[in-house]
């Protein structure tokens, strides 16, 4: 494969796990929003906080690793995208912080109002965030953005028909994940009723963004025919058949509480929709934008990919390091930590 | 065809930059750029120098068996969890912003400054995983273990500054590729990354770091001396950090030289505007303080011969003056020139204070008496955050009308999107209430029992620190 390949691919390997793993924490969010008052959701919080705790800062980094990937790789798909999307990823961004710092002074502070509020900003913004994420990304997938600084309609562009659904579904699907590797985590733990209640969420979830993603599909028959035709017959097809299958493998070992198998299939089924979308749209990135016209010159991209190949051969032990060692936590979550 | 949809997309582009932004969303863009990277670096040198110095601590009290060290390793960590998060998300906002704000600059030149940059996801991958691990298995692994955890931490965060530093240092002397009809055709990404203002603008900042968390950590404990608490405890908690900062803080003053040397050679006009030089002059003078009044500098002290003595060495080297630049390229010379005297200034009055510790530790193996240190201390680290806010200021209005010197101006690196300002107003809100709650957790973090106390640890009671 030619190097702008390699490095679209790489870039979306980095979005995936984003979604994968960033996801799932905004997710946890999700579940603690509505996890009821403060006395009733305790036990729920506490699940998600330890959860989340160790591991969401290194999730979060695949976010950033996308973002500087997309400058140093695709130059004027990143201007182009953040000049015209500037409203929607300030949002997104004011959403990162006010997760990312509620979520730690929450830990720390004391009072139950302090805590009530943090944790009311860290659940809200987990929500706000991936939508507007989403939006993004269906003003992408739906060729609102044209190449150039600002060309693309301000406010328009991303609240097109494909953008909502686009933002719905990224709030879905980390509501999802979460909820099925929460009930992994409940499970752990020994706490019957706590599994059981993720089991049902994941249950309803999983129905709610598998009907989600059949609405998007004839919104975007409509709103980005290109896109469509590939998804249904063309070189995307693949993908689509692969989330449909996991998808409701998904369900169906849910309901056998094989709550191990699950975490792989609902992560199938996830990685099928963005790969779909990934190809279906290859090899133009924004209208009248291809991926050969919008990628840095080839010594660039040679040294960004040893230089991130070198990495992964220290990375991906250290973060198999870092899940192996909090999976195994969860055996004894109320022994005390450093940080207590 | 290819070609001619490429060209479409070029000058597509166009139109609009020429146009660029109003003047108030410019100013507004700015403004924002700079809040936030202000912000960022300070919660940055935290997270680069804290972990060494907590992890020195914790260290010293496994070879010493003493107590008190593990305990203020302890209460570090804690705090740096915090920082690390505040940390972390400060910095994303700044990757977005670097498109949203500046798309001119990073559609072109992204790729030039990209390979730092993906050093620096990687420095940050190392950074986030085993602050996970030190953070969190604290008690599961054997000591020798966890102190291990914590050295990919210290050098993940000095490569980070390192990189991003870097990246910045492009900007100010920019090589290594060549642009045609306003694309970059080529590229030697790794000279672009060691270019001639890298090597002593990241040694700079890295040791600035050290000085920013010694200083900041050693002053909480000032203050509880200050109020009496000055047992063992307080006393090591002073000491620690207070000598890494002061054993950083003289390399730090010949590197600003040497600094100082790199801009004389590569940013001439920057010089000039640090140093209020209008006048293109043999044996120039160093000017100290001053006040620019109609493209004058006046009521400065002049000590003769000294700019082109430091400069280049010799006391009649030339030194450009600011007369040859047109004004509206000329960079706001009040701006940097104070920007400039209250960095050197501060870091004069770090060294003194670190002469003063390491005389009193020669005579007699002990802190300096006087209360009069303890106060110096308390406010040093308050001096190492200006000195360091100061110094980004010469570095960056410096390069002002450019945002790439020589290459690319601000005005066309700037989204053209109207309305910048109120994304400028909505940020600047979210930093006052981040700023105020961060302050506040500190304070707290500072002033309660944090962790819990093994019964070998129970004799040692009300370590509140402040
Ligand atoms: C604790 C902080 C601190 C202290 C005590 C000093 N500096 Fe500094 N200085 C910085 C922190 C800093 C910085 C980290 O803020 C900058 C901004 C960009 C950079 O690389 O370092 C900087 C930039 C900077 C520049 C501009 C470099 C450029 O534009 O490329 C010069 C010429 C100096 N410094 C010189 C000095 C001198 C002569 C000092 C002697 C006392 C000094 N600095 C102390
Ligand atoms: C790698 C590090 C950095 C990069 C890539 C960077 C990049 C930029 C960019 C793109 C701008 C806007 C364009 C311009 O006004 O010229 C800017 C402005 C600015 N930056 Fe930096 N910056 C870096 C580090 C810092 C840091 C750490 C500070 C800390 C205070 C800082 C202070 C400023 C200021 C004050 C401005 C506004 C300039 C003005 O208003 O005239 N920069 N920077
Ligand atoms: C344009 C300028 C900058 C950008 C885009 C940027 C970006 C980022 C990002 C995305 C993070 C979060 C990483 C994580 O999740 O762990 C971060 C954290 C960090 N940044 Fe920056 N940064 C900039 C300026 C600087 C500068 C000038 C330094 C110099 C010391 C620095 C040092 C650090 C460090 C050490 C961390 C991790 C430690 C912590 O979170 O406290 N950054 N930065």
């Amino acid at each position: 494969m030619p190097l702008p390949e390699i490095t679209l691919a790489v870039l979306w390997v980095g979005l995936t796990a984003y979604v994968l793993f960033g996801g799932a924490d905004f997710g946890g969010g999700f579940w603690d929003l509505v996890a009821g008052g403060a006395r009733a959701g305790r036990r729920q919080r506490a699940l998600i906080e330890h959860s989340i705790g160790p591991v969401w800062e290194a999730n979060h980094v695949w976010l950033i690793f996308v973002i500087v990937l997309m400058w140093t790789g695709i130059p004027p798909v990143f201007a182009a995208v953040t000049s015209t999307l500037y409203i929607p990823l300030t949002l997104a961004a004011l959403g990162i912080i006010g997760r990312g710092a509620a979520f730690a002074f929450r830990k720390v502070s004391a009072e139950l109002w302090q805590q009530r509020l943090l944790g009311g900003t860290f659940a809200v913004s987990s929500v706000l965030t991936p939508f507007f994420l989403g939006t993004a990304a269906g003003a992408i997938a739906s060729g609102r953005v044209p190449p150039g600084l600002a060309r693309g309609d301000l406010v328009g562009s991303w609240l097109g028909p494909t953008s909502l659904v686009g933002g719905l579904l990224a709030v879905g699907t980390a509501a999802y994940l979460a909820a099925v590797y929460l009930a992994r985590d409940a499970q752990r733990t020994g706490d019957a009723g706590l599994t059981e209640a993720f089991r049902r969420r994941a249950l309803g979830c999983g129905a709610v963004v598998g009907v989600l993603s059949a609405a998007g599909l004839l919104v975007l028959r409509a709103d980005a025919p290109r896109l469509f035709a590939e998804l249904t017959s063309g070189r995307a097809l693949p993908f689509l058949v692969l989330s449909v299958l996991a998808g409701l493998a998904s369900l169906v070992l849910l309901w056998l509480r094989s709550y191990v198998a699950v975490r792989v299939t609902a992560a199938l089924a996830v990685v099928g929709l963005l790969w779909g979308w990934g190809m279906g749209q290859y090899p133009t990135l924004l209208p009248g934008l291809t991926l050969r016209q919008a990628a840095a010159t080839d010594s660039v991209l040679a040294a960004t990919l040893v230089s991130l190949a070198v990495g992964a051969v220290l990375l991906l032990p250290s973060l198999w390091w870092l899940y192996a060692t909090f999976q195994r936590e969860h055996t004894h979550p109320t022994a005390p930590t450093a940080d207590q | 065809m290819e070609d001619l949809v490429l060209a479409r997309v070029l000058t597509a582009a166009g139109p609009a930059w020429a146009a660029g932004a109003g003047p108030v969303d410019l100013a507004a863009a700015r403004s924002q750029m700079a809040l936030s990277l202000g912000w960022h670096i300070v919660l940055a040198c935290l997270g680069v120098g804290m972990p060494a110095i907590t992890l020195l601590t914790e260290w010293r009290g496994q070879r010493t068996g003493d107590v008190h060290y593990r305990l203020l390793a302890r209460r570090w960590a804690r705090a740096l969890g915090v920082l690390f998060a505040v940390g972390a998300v400060s910095g994303t906002i700044l990757s977005f912003e670097m498109g949203l704000l500046w798309p001119g600059l990073m559609g072109v030149y992204g790729e030039v400054i990209g390979l730092p940059f993906a050093l620096e996801a990687i420095a940050f991958f190392v950074e986030a995983i085993f602050l996970g691990i030190y953070l969190y298995a604290w008690d599961r692994l054997p000591p020798r273990a966890h102190l291990l955890t914590g050295v990919p931490i210290v050098v993940a965060g000095v490569a980070s500054a390192f990189f991003v530093v870097a990246a910045n240092a492009w900007m100010q002397t920019p090589t290594a590729f060549a642009v045609e009809g306003g694309k970059v055709v080529s590229v030697e990404p790794w000279a672009a990354m060691f270019n001639p203002a890298t090597p002593a603008q990241t040694v700079h900042m890295i040791l600035a770091a050290f000085m920013v968390a010694g200083f900041c950590m050693a002053g909480v404990y000032a203050v509880a001396m200050l109020r009496g608490r000055r047992d063992r405890y307080h006393r090591l908690g002073l000491l620690l950090p207070l000598t890494v900062a002061a054993l950083v803080t003289p390399a730090q003053v010949v590197v600003g030289d040497w600094a100082a040397r790199v801009v004389a050679d590569h940013q001439p006009i920057k010089l000039a505007a640090m140093e209020g030089l209008f006048r293109t002059e043999r044996g120039a003078p160093l000017h100290v303080g001053g006040v620019v009044v109609d493209g004058e500098l006046r009521y400065a002290l002049e000590i003769p011969y000294a700019l082109s003595l430091l400069a280049h060495g010799s006391p009649d080297a030339v030194i450009a003056g600011l007369d040859g630049i047109a004004p509206a390229d000329r960079p706001p010379v009040n701006v940097v020139h104070w920007a400039f005297q209250i960095m050197v200034g501060l870091g004069l009055a770090l060294l003194a204070l670190s002469v003063w510790l390491a005389v009193s530790w020669r005579r007699r193996r002990d802190l300096p008496g006087s209360r009069w240190f303890l106060r110096a201390v308390a406010v040093s680290g308050v001096a190492a955050v200006l000195a360091l806010e100061a110094g980004w200021v010469v570095t960056e209005v410096g390069r002002q009308p450019w945002t790439v010197y020589g290459v690319l101006r601000t005005s066309e690196a700037v989204n053209p999107a109207p309305g910048l300002v109120y994304g400028f107003v909505l940020v600047a809100l979210v930093y006052v209430v981040l700023t105020a709650a961060v302050v506040y957790v500190l304070r707290r973090l500072a002033r309660d029992v944090p962790v819990p106390i093994a019964p070998q640890e129970s004799d040692v009671t009300g370590y509140k620190v402040v």
